[in-house]
């Protein structure tokens, strides 16, 4: 089982920090053509990343295990905000700059192309991403992942890529050819929330398969307010968005 | 300056809706904050779960959270706007304010605490007077905001 633990620890954090050096490869081979890639979305990969290989190994991935108001720490990271703050990185932009022309066209016609629509439109991206964690909080799912290790490394994957979409179908920082119009994603985006402050008040109540009520209700809370508070970035990101555009269709 | 004075007040009232609009959504993220903030958090009078919450009773907090949370963000952002084009209203605002939280604390102290019983002002003591404060509080500022409303409709802009 402590094999298990390394293996699976080691294998969720590779891919964070090959995501890591590729991003500053880019940066620094794209830097040599074009105009210097802002410091700032640099930081905030890093950051993200730091956030997303702290709670997928090492002492609070090890925590997660027996302790629920650990394993809710590391949900915030990996699901909310090691999404947010790559998404600020903008890893499609940057991917664009650095490859050559004819490659970037082929990513550029993936991200038009139907199957990225579909994946990243709100509605599919919210239920892949809450609807994934009311199947784990309310199955017997968040038992069976501190048993088996393929399904502690998929929930994990899970969490992460479907968090990353979300944040993604919501703002645009990359581009986004299939960005749905502010008044919907506002309405899918509260709905969304909405669905996860109720799941976390459930969680209160109903402790999930082997959580006591006490470490059930901690957890929740912190999955309430936590939530709440890396949304208000969402809200504002979005809103700001909304206040460049109406600027631009007044003022010219 | 008598002329900028009157492309101000024209703004205003060219932009008379998403005034009150901008307000009553603040009006609904404020009364939520206060709630959270002083009753929840300060005082303790509200659970975070109460075991009689009905699921409608739920999901309904959940939404209204949810949205309060958003509105007083958008709200602000709205407010920012009005002022780049120079058409922010106080009086109306603050009429909107008004409303948005007289409205939502009047839902709030009726169909979320009365009818779905999703939870109630304070526990362990006598509920009817806080009730009656509640909503009546909620009605004066229903009242007021409409007053300023009412007022700010159209020409007041040129003297406030």
């Amino acid at each position: 089982m402590i094999k298990y633990k390394v293996i699976s620890q080691l294998l969720l954090a590779l891919p964070f920090v090959a995501a890591f050096f590729l991003y500053v490869w880019a940066v620094t081979s794209s830097n040599a053509t074009y105009r210097k890639w802002s410091l700032y979305r640099t930081s905030s990969w890093t950051l993200g990343i730091l956030c997303a290989i702290s709670s997928v190994a090492g002492p609070l991935a090890a925590r997660a295990h027996m302790d629920f108001t650990a394993h809710m720490t590391g949900h915030l990271l990996l699901g909310m905000l090691a999404p947010l703050l790559m998404a600020l990185g903008a890893p499609f932009t940057l991917l664009l700059r650095t490859l050559p022309v004819h490659a970037a066209r082929k990513v550029s016609k993936l991200l038009k192309g139907r199957f990225v629509r579909f994946i990243s439109s709100p509605v599919t991206a919210s239920v892949l991403n809450v609807g994934g964690l009311w199947i784990l909080y309310t199955t017997s799912l968040y038992g069976m992942m501190h048993h088996s290790f393929f399904v502690h490394v998929a929930v994990h994957i899970h969490v992460f890529l479907a968090g990353y979409l979300f944040t993604v179908s919501m703002i645009s920082i990359d581009p986004s050819p299939h960005q749905k119009t502010f008044t919907y994603r506002a309405f899918v985006l509260v709905l969304a929330l909405a669905a996860h402050g109720i799941l976390s008040k459930y969680v209160y109540a109903h402790p999930p398969m082997h959580v006591s009520a006490e470490e059930a209700q901690q957890g929740a809370m912190l999955m309430y307010y936590g939530g709440d508070l890396i949304d208000l970035c969402l809200i504002v990101l979005l809103c700001y968005e909304w206040f460049k555009r109406v600027q631009k269709v007044s003022f010219t | 300056m008598e002329k900028k004075h009157e492309a101000t007040a024209n703004q205003r009232v060219v932009h008379r809706a998403r005034n009150s609009w901008s307000g009553f959504l603040f009006g609904v993220g404020l009364v939520a904050f206060i709630d959270e903030a002083v009753f929840h958090q300060l005082l303790h009078w509200h659970h975070f779960y109460d075991k009689s919450t009905t699921a409608a009773g739920l999901v309904s907090d959940g939404l209204f959270h949810a949205f309060s949370w958003f509105a007083t963000i958008a709200s602000l952002f709205m407010v920012a706007d009005l002022r780049r084009r120079h058409g922010w209203w106080v009086k109306r605002w603050i009429g909107g304010v008004l409303l948005g939280a007289g409205a939502f604390q009047l839902y709030d102290g009726t169909v979320q605490h009365k009818l779905m019983g999703l939870h109630q002002i304070r526990y362990g003591v006598k509920i009817a007077p806080y009730d009656i404060t509640w909503n009546v509080l909620a009605c004066l500022m229903l009242l007021i905001g409409i007053m300023l409303t009412w007022f700010t409709r159209k020409q007041g802009a040129h003297h406030d």
